[in-house]
């Protein structure tokens, strides 16, 4: 009977090919934009979602702000800036992985002039404690990292990112060579390259890592340090170890407990559940012109059969006379109008398909921008599901009109 | 000829009336009519007589006012869609003026489509649907379509479609309205021996000729009954139109 009922179908859709063409392309086109918009929107998550676990989720960053109440005495507008001590204190509260401090030279995101011989270039130059890798993790290109023979020594040594190593280096193998940095030589001891693809990424790979402590003497910083960054245990959520961390440093600076600028602070889960709505936003988006595309196609589809009942009037009524009723010739063109759609969408939905894998192969894999490219499962079963109703809904208006026929209105022969 | 037997059809005190302008206009005024299995009635009177709606009320595509209309001693009055349906499938057999045959579908797909309703099974409706058309000797044209059949061809298809299911009423609304003489009479040679099988045959015609090859004549006039008369049988024959004149 399905069978019978396809067969049909198909012979009222070739009568008029060209028609059945041009009202299949509306859908096909709507599927196609649905699956191409999902593909590269799924490869663009994937690519911030990698970024993002490849740096440790439950992280969180410290860096002094300016209160802007006054407490205890002091006056509001005051600068907090961190030292040793509060280091030591940070390192003191419970639930913590590894922690770490680190200051950047002429401050946040200053490029400082480095020279090799006659090359020279802007960079940021970091001092650093061991403990950073472990926290940003970074994949090692050659040699080794700091460790804590280095800081309890001063020694001069620094670890470069990649773009250093390129652009100073020229090729040359960098190990055991110094670097000038505001006329002070270090020897590289170590190369690497962060596992991110984006701006924070490029930035690591254009960093000087040199001890902390050789950093604070060498540059006259005392024990003045820019960050505090530490990783907390599993068990416990990054925004709950970053208020932990702050009320300490807001005990010792005597800052109001409510003033939460006068110790400014990141962490990790907050950006990951930026990234997650902003992406939720991104596919809803998807959806919403997905869906509008389809449903341009579906008015198509629909204008397209009423066109076709209004012309097999006489067959239809024919049809009621040899014994279909009118639940039998709704579901005819509700069938007539679903596999119109389905097979315009199949087609949309293969070809989208076909251009995503194709581009993905052509990219690559990984590709840094667009990540692999690739339609989910999930996706597309969505994606057929709302065809098959819109199929359904786009065969209803007419199938009503089909219904309505009378036979003997129908039949009458002039 | 009236035997004691139940009649296929019976109407008691019919009426019809549609509404023209807000206003019923009477168009079949209290009809009494039996028809036996068998018989080989035509149907003629003026244009605008009633024929058709007749014929439509006979066919469970139209339903009346007033009155009784009994099919197969079936009560045919406000019959749900489905029964209706029903009926018109496995007991009526429709005719056309037009042929109304589907464009797009060939002569044996064609006959085929009231099993289709039946939930037939595609190759066993192939068998019975190439078997009708044998008997109206088209088997051979078996795949073309409705266009390339003569006019005489597609009233025979048309004639096959209405014999496929085994009907016991056949309803033909003018069914050589459209064709030249010698092909009207080949016509109702055909139904002439549809209703020797024993099914009974209902004509509407308005050509004198065709109506005097059929057993019983009733006359519509303005709604009413105005003659019913036997013609007595004949030897079969399928002379030209010219024999059938001389006959006369
Ligand atoms: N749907 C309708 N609405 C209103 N009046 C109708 C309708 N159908 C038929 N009539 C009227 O009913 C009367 C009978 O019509 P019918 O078609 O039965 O005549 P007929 O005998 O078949 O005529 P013809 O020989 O021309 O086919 C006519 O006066 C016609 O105008
Ligand atoms: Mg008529």
């Amino acid at each position: 009977m399905i069978l019978d009922l396809g067969a049909e179908v198909l012979a009222v859709l070739r009568r008029n090919p060209l028609r059945t063409v041009l009202t299949a392309f509306g859908v096909c086109w709507g599927l196609l934009m649905l699956i191409l918009l999902l593909g590269f929107g799924e490869g663009l998550e994937a690519v911030a979602v990698k970024n993002f676990a490849r740096s440790s989720t439950n992280s969180v960053f410290f860096w002094g702000g300016r209160t802007t109440m006054p407490y205890k005495g002091y006056r509001s507008g005051r600068r907090i800036a961190f030292r040793m001590a509060d280091f030591e204190a940070a390192s003191q509260v419970p639930g913590i992985d590894q922690i770490a401090a680190r200051v950047q030279l002429g401050g946040w995101r200053s490029g400082n002039i480095v020279t090799v011989g006659t090359e020279s270039g802007s960079y940021n130059v970091m001092g650093e404690m061991p403990e950073y890798f472990d926290i940003t993790p970074v994949v090692w290109e050659g040699g080794r990292f700091l460790n804590v023979l280095d800081l309890e020594e001063q020694r001069k040594v620094a670890v470069i990112g990649t773009s250093v190593k390129e652009e100073l280096f020229r090729g040359k193998d960098p190990l055991g060579q110094a670097i000038n940095i505001q006329g002070v030589h270090f020897i590289v001891v170590g190369v690497l390259r962060s596992s991110r693809g984006d701006e924070r990424g490029d930035r690591e790979n254009s960093t000087i890592h040199i001890p902390l402590s050789t950093f604070q003497k060498a540059f006259n910083m005392e024990d003045r340090i820019g960050w505090i960054l530490l990783t907390a245990r599993p068990e416990i959520a990054a925004g709950a170890m970053e208020d932990r961390v702050r009320s300490v440093f807001m005990e010792r600076h005597g800052v109001h407990p409510k003033d939460v600028n006068a110790i400014r602070g990141w962490n990790a889960q907050e950006e990951m559940e930026r990234i997650a709505n902003l992406f939720l936003g991104i596919r809803w988006f998807v959806w919403f012109v997905g869906a509008a595309t389809l449903l341009s196609g579906v008015v198509g589809v629909s204008n397209i059969m009423l066109v076709i009942v209004r012309e097999r009037t006489k067959e239809i009524g024919l049809r009621r006379a040899l014994g279909a009723t009118r639940m039998t010739v709704v579901i005819q063109i509700v069938s007539e109008a679903l596999i119109l759609t389905l097979l315009a969408g199949w087609v949309g939905l293969m070809g989208g398909v076909a251009l995503v894998e194709g581009v993905a192969a052509w990219l690559g894999p990984d590709h840094e921008l667009v990540g692999s490219p690739r339609v989910d499962a999930s996706a597309a079963l969505i994606a057929l599901v709302v065809l098959v109703a819109a199929g359904v809904f786009s065969g209803l208006l007419p199938a009503r009109r089909a219904a309505r026929i009378h036979p003997v209105e129908a039949l009458r022969s002039e | 000829m009236r035997s004691m037997a139940e009649p296929v059809l019976q109407l008691r005190a019919l009426s019809k009336a549609y509404q023209v302008g807000g206003r019923p206009l009477p168009v079949l005024k209290s009809l009494d009519l039996d028809v036996h299995q068998g018989e080989f009635t035509s149907i003629m009177g003026s244009s605008g007589s009633g024929k058709s709606t007749l014929l439509n009320v006979l066919g469970l595509l139209d339903r009346y006012d007033s009155g009784t209309y009994h099919l197969g001693g079936v009560l045919a009055k406000d019959l749900s869609e489905r029964r209706a349906a029903q009926l018109r499938n496995r007991m009526l057999g429709f005719v056309f003026q037009a042929f109304h045959l589907i464009p797009y579908k060939n002569a044996w797909e064609n006959v085929a489509l009231p099993l289709t309703y039946q939930r037939v099974h595609r190759k066993e409706r192939y068998r019975r649907a190439m078997a009708v058309l044998e008997r109206v000797e088209l088997a051979d044209r078996a795949d073309h379509l409705p266009g390339e059949l003569s006019g005489g061809q597609k009233q025979r298809v048309a004639i096959a479609r209405a014999l496929v299911s085994e009907p016991t009423l056949i309803l033909a609304d003018e069914p050589t309205g459209a064709l030249d003489s010698a092909t009207s009479h080949l016509i109702i040679d055909l139904l002439e021996e549809v209703a020797d099988e024993g099914r009974t045959v209902v004509v509407v015609t308005h050509e004198p000729d065709i109506a005097e090859r059929t057993r019983r004549i009733v006359r519509l006039h303005d709604g009413v009954i105005a003659d019913d008369r036997l013609i007595p049988r004949r030897e079969r024959s399928t002379p030209p139109v010219d024999a059938t004149e001389a006959a006369r």
